[in-house]
């Protein structure tokens, strides 16, 4: 018999949690939900935008009544719980029903905070809560005109925002001087208001109410200094409550809010707590991400998984008035030793404020232009430190600007920008399919629109739309990421469990760290390929099934299905003889096309699968060996006309391309890795848009590190200059080791350069002579297993199978 | 007219992977999973086309090489949120040899 589970409040804490247990245990619970209000589980973040008229009721159900009978899940309705006895382990209800639990959820979430002042039960005064209350408030505007507004924080004005927008006269009350006082810093406080009198709020701040007057109904506000304001309707926004009655009755330990621990049970283990009701580490959380961070670690530990551990939420929070772009997340409050950023432009409106420690992100106020606030949010959770790129920061994360999608605000765009240009997917389909799908996560919108889902460029955008549209009820990227949906474990984590465990093969890898499906999937299989591989070079064996179809069968696949052959050239040289054995192939084997590549070699298109090994054997004989221009691993070096030619030449450029290209072919990365070699600072081997590039000049080589010439272009920074061509191999080898070491999965050494910071890279490489030899030892070392031709070894009948088709007898 | 055709032993397909079977009309993936399961799809992605053959097997499961749509082995049947589905051949093994139907008219999905 299945054992039973009750969840009392039928909010997004209680279903979000429910929803997760279906995900990893659809079968343990029979169910039973006891909801107070007449409705199916809504989002409770958008009666903003239903009051304002900008959403429908129907528009932000999350689970219609068909998703609970689905499920099996039994929903009873305005029969509310009123006792719970823990000794039998039953709840009773308000029409006398008994049920029994083996495990009790209460997320029973919050009550307006009513200011107990005279008159506040009087007709027409209300909260902020549900959708009765936004019924009520529409009601109102219908028959009457002048509104009041007690509470100038978030929920305040965007109430107040709503019933203007529908027809009324409001004016919002504060206590305080400054609006939003808990997120906002005076400055953009100042430039909110401003913005909110010019959309037509009046405003009564630093007032104190003492008292609500009328008959029946209300009919005026009045202050602690005696003025009164005119009111039929007011809406007080001071706060919520934990709602704990309930459990306290029951003898469940509450403070503020019911005390939970980091797995979210109460003081008795069978009965769990989640959402706004709850108290964690002194904390009660009246935003929905960490509802959502503990209601999955509640449902993992109601599954009987028992590892996951909540641990408390840093928050953000946007203001969803249309037309006001407003971000702010953490404390910005300046302390003793802390330093402020501030980028200020009155005349457009835009107001950013960073407050640092030592280096690292603790709040973020953005007024105006929001756009990086997810990314400041990231960097702050993330603990990142913003040293090396502290002048621009302000500037926000370029590379939203460079792939052609300009610096417009996102919720400004028509539905029919493009969003995501690989795709062809605009801004109208994916706010579609946010709304009619529900969709919380960028992973949700990547697999339901594709938008994001190819290079990436565009995910910035996707992460803001998501935001403007579904509002903190966006899952922005968690802290932790886990390496994809076969893990909850970081790259950073699985890597360090394959070096210090260590792990040696997949299978240790996937029971270690308890991977939830069998096999992996194409996203991590390769992942921890080239991890183990990396780390152990002379022990593990290289699994084909894991890589990607480029680097099983060593060639590029094309849209097709045939394969490109790309022969390395050492830093781009070549004599006659190659280039007529390339010719030759070409004829032999009928390539359609030929192409000079950008990394100075020659790409022969359009190859068929089968005469991939013979068109290798050829080349082998000419000299040639693979280019591995199709996988994540040395490219090329590329280099310009050099000192034998040039009038401007310094050093033997070409010379050291070469050397560089011998030291390092063959051996696999995180992701592709390009270098050049310029003789001169002219630089016309464009080295300073490699992953590592040199520039020779006349006292010795320049060396520059961890730039791109992609998506985001990315010049390259100076990590030292060095004397010898000795020192230069050294360095770039070591530089190489601690990439390969180091580096996610797939990340390039640009954004790897930006996460780990480039003075921890200059630390090893250039200050610690120990560390960078160390580092070059463990690079040469693997390179006696990487540097053995995979052409030739095909040409000679290895992973034959994988060239040839199945005939027929 | 169910006729089973002998294609070739299993050991020849390596675990998680696929080989290609070019008949007259179309190329056919022969799939196997780490299970030994053996699986027979058209060789090509309801999407765009792309080989399947060329693919990461698993589970059941085949991720598509061009754009990493995921076919289930079973059925042909693109993951969700993704519709289409490739034609699948019925496939059997006996004795460690692998054998096909051809006839399509016999492999309705």
């Amino acid at each position: 018999m299945k054992q039973k589970l009750i969840l009392i409040g039928n909010g997004m804490a209680g279903v979000r949690t429910l929803e997760e247990l279906l995900k990893l245990t659809p079968d343990l619970y029979d169910i039973t939900v006891y909801g107070s209000e007449p409705y199916p589980n809504y989002n409770r973040i958008m009666l903003s935008p239903v009051l304002a008229g900008d959403k429908t009721v129907d528009e932000i159900v999350l689970n219609d009544l068909d998703w609970y009978k689905d499920n099996g899940i039994e929903l009873i309705s305005g029969d509310p719980v009123i006792e719970i006895d823990r000794n039998k382990r039953e709840i009773k209800t308000q029409s006398g029903a008994i049920n029994s639990y083996d495990r009790l959820l209460i997320a029973t979430g919050s009550n307006p905070f009513m200011i107990p002042i005279p008159g506040a039960d009087k007709q027409g005064v209300i909260g902020f809560r549900d959708i009765h209350d936004v019924e009520t408030m529409l009601g109102a505007a219908k028959d009457y005109q002048n509104a009041v507004v007690i509470g100038g924080g978030l929920l305040g004005l965007e109430a107040a925002n709503g019933l203007q927008k529908n027809g009324m006269n409001v004016t919002v009350v504060h206590l305080l001087d400054s609006l939003m006082e808990r997120q906002l810093d005076k400055p953009a406080a100042t430039l909110l208001q401003q913005s909110l009198i010019d959309k037509g709020l009046q405003f009564k701040m630093q007032a104190q109410t003492s008292a609500i007057l009328g008959e029946q109904r209300v009919e005026a506000v009045e202050f602690a200094d005696g003025s009164r304001i005119e009111a039929d309707l007011v809406v007080m926004a001071v706060g919520i409550r934990p709602n704990i009655e309930l459990a306290q009755s029951a003898g469940i330990h509450c403070e503020r809010g019911i005390l939970v621990n980091d797995t979210m049970q109460t003081f008795d283990p069978r009965v769990y707590a989640v959402g706004e009701c709850v108290q964690h580490r002194g904390s009660c959380y009246g935003l929905v991400a960490p509802l959502f961070e503990q209601a999955k670690v509640c449902a993992n530990h109601l599954a009987n998984y028992g590892i996951a551990r909540y641990q408390g939420s840093v928050t953000s929070t946007k203001l969803k008035v249309t037309g006001i772009d407003l971000f702010s997340a953490g404390d910005f409050n300046e302390a003793d030793g802390d330093e402020t950023l501030v980028f200020q432009d009155p005349a457009q409106g835009v107001y950013k404020k960073l407050v640092l420690t030592d280096n690292r992100i603790k709040g973020a106020v953005l007024y105006g232009d929001t756009l990086d606030g997810s990314w400041y949010f990231q960097l702050m959770r993330e603990g990142t430190s913003i040293a090396d790129f502290r002048q621009s920061i302000l500037f926000g994360q370029h590379d939203l600007g460079d792939a052609g999608h300009g610096d417009s605000k996102v919720a400004a765009l028509a539905d029919s920008a493009e969003i995501c240009g690989c795709n062809g997917v605009c801004k109208g389909e994916i706010v579609d399919a946010i709304t009619k799908q529900g969709l919380f996560t960028l992973d949700e919108v990547r697999a339901h629109t594709k938008a994001s889902s190819s290079c990436g460029s565009c995910t910035g955008l996707v992460e803001s739309l998501l935001a403007s549209t579904v509002g903190e009820g966006y899952d922005a990227a968690p802290s932790k990421k886990g390496m994809c949906k076969c893990t909850e474990h970081s790259h950073d984590e699985v890597i360090r469990g394959i070096q210090q465990q260590p792990l040696k093969d997949m299978r240790s890898v996937f029971e270690f760290f308890d991977w939830k499906t069998e096999d992996g999937c194409a996203s991590c299989r390769p992942a921890l390929n080239y991890y183990l591989l990396a780390n152990w070079p002379d022990d593990y064996q290289d699994d084909a099934q894991s890589r990607f179809i480029n680097e099983r069968a060593h060639g590029n696949i094309q849209k097709d299905g045939t394969y490109s052959v790309v022969p390395r050239m050492f830093g781009g040289l070549c004599t006659a003889d190659e280039l007529r054995a390339i010719a030759d192939v070409s004829d032999k084997y009928n390539v359609p096309e030929m192409k000079v590549t950008g990394g100075q070699r020659i790409d022969l298109f359009g190859v068929k699968k089968e005469d991939l090994p013979a068109m290798w054997k050829d080349l082998a004989d000419a000299g040639f060996v693979s280019g591995h221009a199709y996988g994540k691993a040395l490219r090329t070096v590329k280099t310009c006309a050099g000192q034998n030619w040039c009038r401007f030449g310094t050093q033997n450029s070409t010379g050291l391309g070469v050397k560089l290209e011998q030291l390092t072919w063959g051996s696999w990365m995180p992701h592709k890795f390009k270098m050049a070699v310029s003789g001169c600072p002219r630089n016309c081997a464009e080295a300073t848009i490699k992953d590592f590039g040199v520039v020779c000049v006349d006292s010795g080589y320049e060396l520059h590190v961890g730039g791109n010439g992609g998506i985001k272009v990315r010049i390259t920074d100076l990590l030292c200059k060095v004397e010898t061509e000795e020192e230069v191999l050294e360095y770039s080898g070591a530089f190489i080791q601690k990439y390969r070491e180091e580096g996610h999965y797939l990340e390039r050494t640009a954004p790897w350069v930006e996460r780990v910071g480039l003075t921890s890279i200059k630390q090893v490489i250039v200050d610690d002579p120990v560390q960078r030899k160390a580092l070059f030892e463990r690079f040469k070392h693997s390179q006696q297993y990487a540097q053995v031709d995979p052409w030739a070894a095909r040409a000679e009948g290895t992973a034959a199978h994988e060239f040839s088709t199945i005939r027929i007898a | 007219m169910n006729q089973w055709t002998e294609l070739l032993k299993m050991d020849d397909i390596p675990q998680l992977g696929a080989r290609v079977l070019r008949t007259d009309t179309m190329d056919i993936a022969v799939f196997r999973t780490a299970q030994d399961e053996i699986f027979a799809l058209q060789d090509k992605c309801p999407h765009k086309g792309g080989p399947l053959s060329q693919g990461i097997v698993h589970d059941n499961t085949v991720t598509c090489p061009l754009h990493n749509w995921k076919i289930d082995l079973n059925s042909g049947e693109a993951l969700a949120p993704d519709v289409g589905c490739s034609h699948r051949f019925p496939i059997k093994v006996e004795n460690g040899v692998v054998y096909i139907q051809l006839a399509v008219e016999s492999a309705v999905a």
